[in-house]
């Protein structure tokens, strides 16, 4: 991380918003550190667009506070914050031009022409789009003008920058091109940056950590490896990638591993807490870490093991998903690459599937 | 709205009511106080009493200029109808003549009522263009009379109200999903039975709106009649000059109390019906 | 174009041939340089226009007339586009009585609205005067500019207001930077669309003119009652020209505003 010092702390202290008793933050904490690229995550309704106006000062808690660098602004209007904000259709003024609108918040600061024309030079310099400064916003692309939002969004200097779900209304091969140059632009920056998207994807490939959210409370916060690796609950582990569900009954604690039996197989998982035996529980794997046994592939880790069925094979490109069934029932997902060394199983093939102890955590 | 959040200090600001007040406050004591007031003659010229609308009734003056007024005002809206549906069409339809179609509206539209309605003065008049073209075609010895006479007021009424028809059913037609025309044909419907059965039941909101519109403009229309119509067949706001030419105040705030309450309980009996409250709603956030 | 076609595109033909008609003969008349009103004229002339121009008993009424429309349009925009930035924030209720009030013109009957302000105005001396006519004309023309700023202010993705106050901008100054530019083409049309009424109003200017007021309609009017005089048909074609000038502007700046908005 570049530059600690460049970019603003956010603490969010039992943050609250409620309309007509409904709650669309039910209390947020969280602490966003100096210079950190942290993502809220969630589904719609889930509270992180509205967490989002809050830091913005577009809407006014009902209960809570809001620090940045240890300063409360909760009662400071969104006009004096000095945050920089980027909105999901851009929010480019359309009577004037790009340079226009990239010197607008510099214009408020009093900025002197010279310097202003200086600084938006700069600034479409560093979103690649040097000359673009006649134009008008409608005469630019999608991606264009969402890097002018960018660069409107900086140009003063902001210790903090707020995106909400700016990649939205592009196409897959823009937004992912548009995420790489956000990720290059915070490295360059180093200020704090904390943006909002519904697409796990997106957030898994740009943040240093991620606030997963639903219904308005945070569920988990941690670095993508760490929300992916080891959720904390059923619903981050299904709302981040996809997640094998398996039903099971406790049966023993050895250490930190929990033994639980599943279709009749003692699986162990890793588990924080201390589940009594005979509780049910759930356990949690990635289909990506299951193998199929009788393939090129071993491991001397533990592993768990499982009998199952292959009823449907899907050829995915890059990938071949199996959807298998275990003999209690349970649908199970298995991914593997796709190679011409690999055999494609069959439907209604009987297999043995194995994966590491340590890729299944109980949830 | 985005300023009601942050505002620390109350809940909703006054800015927008002081916004607004200095134009209520002036419509309010240039417009809304003397119309109310000049009503309020009905019920207290010469004493408080409702004998004004009592006699009304028996009042065969008034009774033949309301129901007199009344008729032009179908006709004159069933006419605008009969024209302007197709014109609607045509404007929605014809790709390539909307735009001279659009200008033959509007051209019209922006003139002002004095000068139409004297337009037709020319037209219809002993030595108009009607006579003189009928005179020399052979297929009249005298000219006719035209001007002054009811059939003179509709037409001209027609002509003025034309455009208030067509343009609320053009909207209307240009807002049907072209699709759904050609999911009908698709399924066999024929032209005609496609435009009967599809194009012109989801026309019908903008064919509200327009015979609304036109009726309530025709009950309180002044100039035209004046000026083309006979003078045995007065509308009632020509009355209700008169009246206040002869001082008549109570009478006359009698008559315009009824002729304002009729279209007020025209356009409130409609306002339920598709497309009505579109036609009057203001575009707010 | 086939058989079916024809007649159905012959008789919108001949409705639109009805609607523009009359308007064509007025503009020809004025060129007649017979002294009765016939047509078509006998000879061609510029006769009526001189008669026009030359004459102080029509221009006075025309200066009159241009004079009140403009003060009418600077009362009307000021009031309405105020009014309308109002009216836009006001919760549910209010917005709809206050849009009621401000609205009410365009479906009250013209005759009921000007004999209540002549039975209001013959009270405080505002009959026959200016002012009275620039006061009663404001209420009428007001709809138009409340009707078109407000279709601009809605056409504003609030999302620029909100822009604008986290790039720094006071609310102050964001409506002078941001908001005002975007509504100018609706002011704009709505100011075209008040100096139209005033000007070419005559039902109110009827009873409020007197004798010292008297708007160009209302000079039309008089002559009309008492004799037939072509004049009329010259002063006719220049108010037409005047309005669909005005009018195609209003039109044409519609158009702009909706195609700077679409990006």
């Amino acid at each position: 991380m570049a530059g600690a010092g460049r970019g603003a702390a956010v603490s969010l202290t039992g943050l609250e918003k409620s309309y007509d008793r409904v709650a669309a933050v039910a209390g947020v904490s969280l602490d966003i550190r100096s210079g950190e690229f942290l993502t809220l995550l969630g589904p719609s309704g889930s509270g992180k667009t509205t967490t989002l106006m809050m830091i913005a000062g577009f809407e006014m808690p009902t209960a809570g506070d809001i620090a940045i660098d240890a300063k409360s602004v909760v009662a400071m209007p969104p006009y004096r914050r000095n945050i920089g904000m980027v909105f999901q259709n851009y929010a480019l003024f359309p009577h004037l031009t790009v340079a226009e609108n990239i010197g607008f918040p510099l214009k408020q600061r009093g900025v002197a022409k010279a310097e202003r024309a200086k600084l938006v030079g700069e600034a479409l310099e560093l979103v690649h789009l040097p000359g673009y400064g006649e134009r008008y916003p409608r005469q630019l692309s999608g991606g264009q003008q969402q890097r002018v939002a960018l660069a409107r969004a900086i140009v003063f200097k902001p210790r903090l920058l707020l995106m909400d779900e700016p990649l939205g209304a592009l196409d897959k091969q823009l937004r992912e091109n548009l995420q790489l140059e956000m990720r290059r632009l915070h490295a360059d920056l180093g200020i704090t940056f904390i943006y909002v998207t519904h697409d796990q994807e997106e957030a898994l490939t740009m943040s240093d950590r991620i606030a997963v959210m639903n219904e308005g409370l945070v569920a988990q916060v941690g670095r993508p490896e760490d929300l992916y690796d080891r959720p904390s609950s059923r619903f981050v582990a299904g709302f981040i990638g996809e997640s094998n569900f398996l039903p099971a009954i406790v049966r023993g604690i050895e250490d930190d591993v929990v033994v639980a039996e599943c279709d009749g197989a003692l699986l162990r998982a890793l588990c924080p807490g201390r589940p009594a035996t005979g509780e049910k529980v759930m356990l949690t794997t990635r289909p990506e870490r299951l193998r199929f046994t009788d393939g090129a592939w071993s491991s001397n880790a533990p592993q768990n093991r499982l009998s199952v069925t292959v009823t449907e094979a899907v050829f995915a490109g890059e990938r071949c998903r199996y959807m298998l069934l275990a003999n209690d029932g349970t649908a199970m997902v298995l991914k593997e690459p796709s190679s011409a060394a690999i055999r494609r199983r069959a439907v209604g093939e009987q297999a043995e599937i194995a994966w590491s102890v340590a890729d299944t955590i109980l949830v | 709205m985005i300023m009601s959040g942050w505002d620390a200090r109350g809940p909703k600001s006054l800015m927008p009511l002081l916004l607004a007040a200095p134009l209520l406050a002036f419509m309010l004591a240039f417009y809304a106080l003397p119309v109310v007031t000049m009503l309020m003659r009905s019920v207290s010229d010469p004493v408080w009493s409702l004998s004004h609308y009592a006699a009304l009734p028996d009042d065969t003056v008034f009774q033949k200029v309301f129901w007199n007024t009344l008729y032009t005002s179908v006709i004159v809206t069933v006419g605008t109808l009969l024209l302007g549906y197709p014109v609607a069409l045509a404007l929605v339809r014809a790709r390539r003549w909307a735009p001279l179609i659009l200008i033959l509206i509007l051209l019209p539209f922006w003139t002002s009522v004095l000068v139409r309605s004297y337009a037709w003065m020319v037209l219809m008049g002993r030595h108009g263009l009607i006579n003189e073209a009928l005179l020399a075609a052979g297929l009249l010895e005298q000219p006719l009379r035209i001007l002054n006479t009811p059939l003179a007021t509709q037409i001209a009424m027609v002509h003025i109200l034309l455009p208030y028809m067509i343009l609320p059913i053009a909207n209307a037609l240009r807002q049907i999903d072209p699709s759904l025309a050609r999911a009908a044909s698709g399924l066999g419907a024929t032209p005609w039975r496609t435009f009967r059965q599809v194009v012109l039941p989801l026309s019908m909101p903008g064919v509200a709106a327009g015979v609304l519109l036109v009726f309530v403009l025709a009950l309180g229309f002044y100039i035209t009649p004046a000026m083309v119509g006979g003078p045995r067949e007065i509308t009632l706001s020509m009355l209700i000059a008169q009246q206040v030419d002869q001082l008549n105040w109570g009478y006359a705030a009698t008559l315009s109390a009824v002729l304002l309450t009729t279209a007020l309980a025209i356009i409130a009996a409609c306002y339920r019906l598709p497309g009505i409250s579109n036609a009057f709603r203001m575009n707010t956030r | 174009m086939t058989a079916a076609r024809l007649l159905p595109a012959t008789v919108v033909g001949l409705i639109l041939l009805f609607l523009a008609f009359p308007i064509v003969v007025v503009v020809v008349v004025s060129f007649s340089s017979a002294t009765y009103l016939t047509f078509p004229p006998p000879a061609f002339g510029l006769r009526w226009y001189s008669a026009y121009f030359g004459s102080e008993d029509w221009l006075r009424p025309t200066w009159l007339s241009l004079w009140v429309a403009a003060a009418t349009v600077v009362l009307a925009t000021l009031l309405g586009t105020l009014a309308a930035l109002g009216i836009a924030r006001l919760p549910r209720a209010l917005r709809v009585v206050a849009a009621g009030l401000i609205l009410s013109p365009l479906i009250v009957p013209v005759i009921v609205v000007a004999i209540g302000i002549y039975y209001a105005f013959s009270r405080y001396g505002l009959v026959g005067s200016p002012i009275g006519l620039v006061l009663a004309h404001t209420c009428l023309a007001v709809p138009f500019v409340v009707t078109s700023v407000s279709a601009s202010l809605a056409g504003i993705d609030p999302r620029l207001e909100q822009a604008a106050l986290s790039l720094g901008a006071t609310p102050g100054g964001t409506f002078f930077q941001v908001t005002l530019p975007l509504i100018r083409p609706g002011v704009l049309v709505g100011a075209l669309f008040a100096f139209i009424t005033s000007f070419d109003e005559l039902v109110v200017a009827l009873f409020l003119s007197g004798s010292g007021a008297v708007t160009l309609p209302r000079r039309m009017w008089d002559d009309l009652r008492f004799q037939i005089d072509p004049t009329i048909a010259a002063v006719s074609t220049l108010t037409i020209v005047l309005t669909v000038l005005l009018m195609g502007c209003a039109h044409l700046l519609r158009k702009r505003a909706e195609r700077m908005r679409t990006a």
